[in-house]
This record gives structure tokens, sequence and C-alpha cells, in this order.
């Protein structure tokens, strides 16, 4: 394996980022396996790929679209029913800027 | 019986979908504590419908093309007030209010779903051990392990749990299973067959497909699921000729490849052996047999560990404690969101999502994901220039034969080596299924690997069941 591809702090930040939160041990562990990813996926790097487009769908499909009709919805009730907390028909959550609503 | 028998021998009134039934859940009963195929059974909605379908043949109406074949279902796949898990403790108890469209199609071809199988968590995983809810043994030898992501639905059809199952396949997820457990999986071509309310991991590569104990079993299947879906943009539009119609139409004078970057280094001398025993047989069913090279198919592994964590981080994202699953409280709503997804995803979930999230981010987009979506288009160019020169591929499904529960649970880098030969075709979108053929050194199941251009399962069908024969 050659210089390390990812710090231990650069990890945190990923984390973070993906809003998950991790102990020592998990931060010692991800960080050591994802650089070992990251120094295999480097192979990528070194193609001269300079002509080339990238690729976002595979094949030349079009998006299939329906007729812009109003059609069938999720019944809002069955929906509400599957939530952690809901409240007036709707999803409630805590405080999202810190103050009690 | 194979599920072509059983929907005929119920559609005739030679046979009661309720006894099909009634078989199957006895084998699971009897069988899936060793095996942990499944996480939920769902025997008496089974029974339920099985009832319908036979009241149905009594008054004489047709109940479809897969009358009272029992079936085994991914857990992600979206069942209508049945729990549908992903195997993570995020979606523990989670009821979808809606059915996925392959769902509704075996529904209505009447088929009778017995369960949801077990798989790696989000399908993340190449061997079902990444399951918040334990891993799944494989039936040839309950010490290794069955393959993944889909390995409690290869599992379950090995076991004789249910004539045939449905998977997806993102990187080999159908294949390499099936293969490890000595079954026919396949991985249609991508947009065959609508992703709606298959529970999203890598958008762009994700493929629900059949798992079967035949080729006639799987084509049945496939016929059922695939289709136009107004509910998938990214479904093709046209309706696609039968694969069970050619079926026996033989492979007299198709030019099959032999993958050499996928068939060399890092294949098992026993698997190897395998594959060309398959190239012999097809040989002597008169194909044309050559070698054929898709030199950036090397960077294949690369690209998709690039490209499937970034679009899995975004997808990922909806877990977040508000509209369904799992909440683990916090002061504040990004509080709650970071506690419940640290609570809910498993190691490899968080490692896939970090590579993603890392992938995308800004300083290292062009590096990383940028280039890999680069690589994709190469190594799509590079399989136009063989699709010139050949009608079918041929490789290894799995550099291995299934190895032991544990073995590379600590090492990430050499549980994604299982996915080296799978990987390539969800990048193009191109077909591709698994073929059970023989046996390795220690006994167990090795899968022949047969590869088709954008749409060309019925000929990819057809060199399936000239393995099946040759064997």
């Amino acid at each position: 394996m050659g210089q390390q591809r990812i710090t231990r702090a650069e990890c945190a930040h990923v984390a973070a980022l993906a809003r998950l939160e991790l102990t020592d041990e998990e931060l010692d562990r991800f960080t050591g396996q994802l650089d070992e990813l990251l120094d295999h996926v480097a192979e990528v790097e070194a193609l001269d790929l300079g002509g080339l487009a990238p690729t976002m769908h595979a094949l030349p499909i079009a998006n299939l679209l329906r007729p812009d009709f109003r059609g069938e919805v999720l019944d809002r009730d069955e929906v509400l029913a599957q939530a952690p907390f809901a409240e007036g028909g709707q999803f409630r959550v805590p405080p999202v800027l810190g103050e009690a609503p | 019986m194979t599920a072509v028998e059983i929907a005929s021998a119920v559609r005739s009134g030679q046979k009661s979908a309720r006894s099909a039934v009634e078989e199957y859940l006895e084998a699971i009963v009897q069988g899936d504590a060793d095996i942990h195929a499944f996480n939920l059974v769902t025997a008496e909605q089974a029974r339920i419908r099985a009832d319908e379908i036979d009241a149905q043949v009594a008054a004489g109406n047709d109940p479809g093309p897969l009358a009272g074949v029992p079936v085994a279902l991914k857990d992600n796949l979206c069942t209508r007030g049945v729990a549908t898990t992903c195997s993570s403790r995020i979606l523990e108890g989670w009821e979808p209010p809606y059915s996925a469209t392959v769902v509704e199609r075996l529904s209505e071809a009447g088929a009778v779903m017995v369960g949801k199988t077990n798989m790696d968590e989000f399908a993340m995983g190449s061997s079902t051990e990444n399951s918040a809810f334990g891993p799944t043994r494989n039936p040839c030898d309950p010490s290794r392990v069955p393959g993944g992501s889909s390995g409690g639905s290869a599992a379950a059809v090995a076991s004789g749990f249910a004539p045939f199952a449905l998977g997806s396949d993102t990187g080999g997820s159908i294949r390499q299973p099936a293969a490890l457990c000595g079954v026919v999986g396949v991985k249609p071509t991508y947009g065959l067959v609508s992703r709606y309310g298959l529970v999203a991991f890598a958008s762009s590569l994700d493929q629900i497909g059949p798992f079967a104990s035949t080729v006639t079993d799987a084509a049945a299947v496939l016929d059922v699921i695939s289709g136009p879906d107004p509910q998938d943009s990214t479904s093709i539009g046209e309706t696609q000729p039968s694969v069970s119609e050619s079926l026996a139409e033989g492979v007299d004078g198709l030019r099959v490849g032999v993958l050499g970057e996928l068939s060399g280094n890092g294949i098992a001398p026993d698997v190897a052996a395998r594959l060309r025993a398959a190239v012999d047989a097809l040989e002597s069913a008169g194909a044309r047999v050559a070698q054929a090279s898709v030199p950036s198919a090397v960077y294949g592994l690369s690209a998709y560990y690039l490209i499937a964590p970034a679009e899995a981080s975004s997808n990922l994202a909806r877990y977040d404690g508000v509209r369904y699953g799992l909440r683990v409280d916090g002061a504040s709503t990004p509080d709650m969101n970071t506690a419940t997804r640290s609570a809910g995803f498993g190691d490899e979930v968080k490692r896939r999502i970090m590579i993603g999230t890392y992938a995308l981010s800004a300083g290292y987009y062009d590096a990383y994901y940028g280039k890999a979506q680069k690589v994709r288009t190469l190594i799509i160019n590079d399989f136009a220039s063989v699709w010139e020169q050949f009608d079918l591929l041929v490789s290894p499904t799995s550099p291995t034969t299934a190895f032991s529960v544990g073995e590379r649970t600590a090492d990430p880098m050499a549980m994604y080596m299982s996915d080296v030969c799978t990987v390539p075709v969800n990048l193009t979108g191109q077909a591709a299924m698994s073929v059970p053929y023989g046996v390795g050194d220690d006994g167990l199941p090795v899968g022949v690997q047969i590869l088709a251009p954008a749409l060309g399962e019925p000929v990819m069908f057809r060199a399936a069941a000239v393995l099946e024969a040759s064997r």
C-alpha cells in the first residue's frame, strides 16, 4: 500500500456529512478499510480517459413518461401509520432550528 | 416438481394450489431453522391465496401461467402490508403501503408468496452475512456462505423451500449466490424488469431477476415479470419477445467468446476446469467458440466500488427517522437523524455510505466518481466492439466455490473481490445469467456465467438450456 489516502479526521468529516456518528473504534477501523479501498480503486486515476464522456445510464433509453393525468396515489393514513411519529396528518419531528415550537 | 410442472398441474385441476403450498411450507418448517433463508414466512396468507386460486380453477377460470406456484421474495421487494426490512434494523417492522410491480405481476400470474428472504443489509454484500437478523447458510454445506446479497432467495430454491424466487442484482447479487448454491440465476437487461417497489441501492445498476432450479422455470418467471411499466421511468418501453418460446432452439452456429479478462487471473483451477467443460459442451452443440477480450473489464470492480456507493449514499439519505422505520430521539431533527442512522445501519452500509459520500464530495468528485463514470463508458465501448464478433460471452460466475462463514467478514476488500466476474455487466446494463455446471474439488457447486448484449435474453437462455442439458 502506498501513501495514506484518507486520514482519520477526513473519515470523521465524511461521517458527519453522511449524518453518522462513529465510535472511536469504528473510526479507527473504517479509516483503515476506506484507505485500503481507495488505494485499490486508485488504479482508475492512472487511466487516460480524456476523450470519453461519463456514463450516467448504461443504455440509450429515453425516460418513459406516463400521461399527465392524476392517477392513483398512496392513502395518507396508511402512509402516516408507518411513521415513527405523526400528528394532525403530518410527520412530526423534533425542532429543526434548535428552538422548541 | 418444477414451477412449470406445478402450474400445469394446478391449471388442469390435477393438483391443488393448496397442496403445493402446504408441501413447501412443510419443507420450510422442517429445514429453515438450519439455513435461515427466510426473514418472514407468510404461511397464513399463502394458504388463503392458494385457496383463492383453487376456487378460480374450480370455477373454470385460468389463474395464470404460474398458477399455485410458491415464490420466495427477497426482502427488499415491497409487499403491501407485509414487513419489508432489507435485513436492516432501520426498516424493521415497516409495512409498505404498496407492492412492487414484480410482486403484482407474479400475483396476477397466480404465484403464491410463501415468505420474504434474508439478504445482506440493503443488498450490500456477497455472503448474506451482513444481515441484521443473522447469516443465511449454504444448503450444500451449512459451514459455507450462500453468497449474496440475495443469499436467502438462492438458498430457498436450493433447499426446496420454494420452486423459484426473486432477487436483485446490483453487482452480482443474483448470479453469485445462484452459482454458490447451485441454482439458475438471471440478471436481466437494465430496464427489462420494472424496479418500482424495489428498495433502491444503486439505481443505475439495480435489476430484479429470478432464481430457479431449471432454465425453463427461470424463463417462465422472466416472461411474467418483464415488460414496460409506467411506474418506472427507466423501464424499456417496448414489450420484448418471450424467452420461453425460443428456449429449445440450440446454439448451432452461434459465436461464443470466452471472456479472457474474467476467466484467467484469480480464478480457482477447479472453477476454470468447469468453465472449460461448459465451453466444450457449447462447441459440441454447434457453437463456434473463440477467445474474446474486453481489456477494460479489469477496471470494472474499481469503477463499481465508486459508482455503487456513490448512488447508495444518495439513495440511503432517505432513512432519517422521519417517515418510516426506526427513530432514535434527539434534541433536534439533525441530532435525531444522526442518532437514528447510527443505530439503524450496520457496518457495511455505513462503510458504503461513507465511500460514496467521500467520492461525491467537493475536491474528490472528478478524481473518483467522475473518473469511474468515464471508466464505465470505456467498458461499454469495449463490450460494443466484442459484440460485433460474438453473440454471447462466457466466464465463471464466481472466482471460487462457496467460502466459509466468517472467512471474509473482517476484510471488506477480500469480500469485494467475490464480485469481480459479475460487476462489469451491471456497469454496461447488459444481460447475464449463471447456470450451475458441476462441482469443484470441494464438491460444492460451480456456476458458469453467460453474458449477452442488451436485450439478448432469448439467445442467452438458448445457451443456458444447452448447458443444462449437457450436465
